[in-house]
């Protein structure tokens, strides 16, 4: 049996403890854990995501994935992106958006637009400093400011992007095959022509 | 080091002197001749006015750095940093604490007692703010030299109760009456062992002035071990009770159930928020400094130097040396115990301090007219060590309390 009291003087050893360790310890290392925000950054970890951006290849206008098909924009269940398509001259729709709009003060993070999109070109970024002042000018972002480079998405998440580049590879080589013999059938086709008009036809 | 010791009797005598020399330059100004009557009264309220300033500043400044530095003590405790955004390491923290409880709304309920729910506040902070007035702070510096500060102050002490019970009956807010109820009963409770512990110092010095019993506690035993009454068996239990006592009577963890906001929001807070708010946090924590200096007096030696080689020190620094000391624990106590349930907070004052501080009257007694000396110290160790094992051990086992449970609804 202890002595009576004997348990309160055990509890205020674990906190004395507690007091005198923290100040001859590492920060992280055991005690003292928290993270001193503004001037440590969390490390994020690879999975992580906050809202879409639009993926482009080398240049910004040239290179953009997107071509204005509306299936994110249908798809999205609070309905947070606004996209319209782009005309030329004659207005004629072009395959390119005019204006790509996300609302993040709406947008959920549900990811389901990335994976509706066939042309691999909105993604999830893993921003998250995007508080503002102003409700309605700064928290819709414009196609402007969504579009980020491949290189970018590379280095924010390296293994999807290896995924996708490499099914975007091999959508193309199936492309430049099928395209290839397309071609050669159509050259067999065309020598064929050729060859039965040069030869005279034979007597019936 | 005769300059420190002598420092804040040294400046209130160099203003009063210039009180007294601008009021002879102003009257010979003027043409008026001054009675003779006029300049004792003059001097009185002059230095009546210096000590009050005096009070307030330090107990002030107490409080402001106490509110930072308990927030920084008890987050190293829970391994988290605590504060430390507003100025260097948070140290402006109390500031920011202040504009933000002065720019508060200051919320009145519709069904509260307007009169009773403003005077709350007031008949919480006056008495507090004249606790202060009877602690001997150093040799010569208290600032109203009273044969019965003791009972000033337990009286006094005894007015907070009637603030909580107006704050929360005033409220018209169930959680700010069953506050009130819960620090009526706690703080009725706690009264009487702390009273009785203090009657216990009181009992051995012959006095009621603190000042005497400070006197009565100086001196070293076998020239290194102070005299002060908590090394001996029955003023160590005596100190221990009045520290248990001085949490609940401010309403410290692990006392403080009548704001325990688990269960009552903020007791009889619930309803106080800006300026009025701050005035009862200043209030609790002027009471606790209070208190505390009146442990340090009653039982830690008030302003002796702990050995003789270190009277160098001036005497003030050694009392609130102790004062921040015990501040300290009282952190480190919130930091450690859970809160008390009611039933056993109520359980422990009767049943477990009550016969303690007897036990610990008697062996005071004892320890005095068995002449003071080894035999005496270990008889009255005795006196208060066999209580303590039998209450201890007897009084609040498991089964005791189980056997008094009845469960209506659960098996």
């Amino acid at each position: 049996m202890n002595l009576p009291g004997s348990g309160i003087l055990k509890g205020m050893a674990v906190t004395a403890v507690n007091f005198i360790g923290s100040f001859f310890d590492r920060a992280h290392a055991k005690r003292l854990i928290t993270e001193q925000y503004p001037e440590e950054r969390p490390t994020l970890v690879e999975t992580s995501r906050s809202f879409p951006f639009l993926v482009f290849d080398g240049d910004p206008e040239k290179g953009i994935r997107c071509t204005a098909c509306k299936i994110c924009e249908k798809e999205c269940p609070p309905q947070c992106i606004s996209i319209v398509k782009a005309k030329d001259a004659n207005g004629k729709p072009i395959l390119r958006p005019q204006i790509f709009d996300i609302d993040i003060s709406v947008c959920m993070g549900c990811q389901i637009c990335v994976e509706v999109c066939p042309f691999e070109s909105i993604r999830m970024d893993n921003i998250y400093e995007v508080s503002a002042y102003d409700r309605f000018g700064t928290l819709v972002l414009h196609k402007d400011q969504l579009l980020k480079s491949n290189e970018y998405y590379r280095q924010i998440h390296p293994t999807e992007a290896a995924q996708t580049d490499a099914r975007i590879e091999a959508v193309r080589v199936k492309k430049a095959a099928a395209k290839a013999a397309s071609a050669k059938a159509a050259a067999a086709k065309a020598a064929a022509a050729q060859a039965a008009q040069t030869q005279p036809e034979p007597a019936a | 080091m005769h300059f420190l010791e002598n420092l804040p009797l040294a400046t209130k005598k160099y203003i009063l002197d210039l009180v007294e020399a601008a009021c002879g330059w102003l009257c010979t100004k003027l043409g008026i001749p001054l009675p003779a009557w006029a300049m004792p009264l003059i001097l009185t309220l002059a230095s009546i006015l210096i000590v009050i300033v005096a009070i307030l500043a330090v107990y002030l400044v107490m409080f402001a750095l106490m509110s930072v530095a308990e927030r920084k003590i008890l987050a190293r405790m829970q391994n988290r940093y605590g504060p430390n955004r507003a100025g260097w390491f948070g140290i402006l923290q109390p500031v920011a604490d202040g504009i933000k409880m002065l720019t508060k709304e200051d919320l009145v309920p519709r069904g509260a007692d307007k009169i009773v729910h403003f005077l709350a506040p007031i008949a919480m902070v006056a008495p507090a703010l004249m606790l202060p007035a009877i602690i001997p702070y150093g040799t010569g510096m208290v600032p109203v030299e009273l044969s019965a500060g003791i009972l000033y102050f337990f009286a006094l002490g005894a007015g907070t109760e009637l603030a909580v019970f107006m704050a929360g009956w005033s409220s018209n807010n169930k959680y700010s009456v069953m506050g009130a109820m819960r620090a009526i009963a706690q703080m009725i409770s706690y009264e009487l062992p702390l009273v009785m512990s203090a009657v216990i110092a009181a009992l051995v010095a012959g006095t009621l002035s603190p000042t005497g019993i400070v006197e009565a506690q100086g001196g070293y035993s076998f020239g290194f071990l102070p005299n002060w009454f908590v090394f001996t068996p029955w003023g160590f239990v005596a100190c221990l009770l009045f520290y248990i006592g001085a949490l609940a009577e401010s309403n410290r963890c692990p006392f403080d159930l009548p704001e325990g906001e688990s269960e009552l929001v903020a007791g009889h807070l619930t309803e106080y928020s800006g300026f009025k708010y701050a005035i009862f946090f200043m209030a609790e924590y002027v009471g606790m400094f209070a208190i505390n200096g009146l442990l340090v007096t009653l039982f830690l030696g008030g302003y002796k130097a702990p050995c003789p080689f270190l009277e160098w020190i001036p005497s003030w620094g050694w009392f609130f040396a102790k004062l921040a000391l015990l501040a300290f624990s009282m952190v480190w106590v919130r930091a450690t115990l859970p809160r008390f349930r009611i039933d056993q907070m109520m359980q422990f004052a009767w049943k477990f301090m009550l016969p303690m501080s007897f036990a610990a009257l008697i062996a005071a007694a004892a320890w005095h007219y068995a002449g003071r000396g080894p035999a005496a110290w270990g008889l009255s160790a005795l006196i208060v060590g066999i209580p303590y094992l039998v209450l201890g051990y007897f009084c609040f086992t498991r089964r005791h309390t189980a056997d008094n449970r009845t469960y209506l609804f659960s098996e």
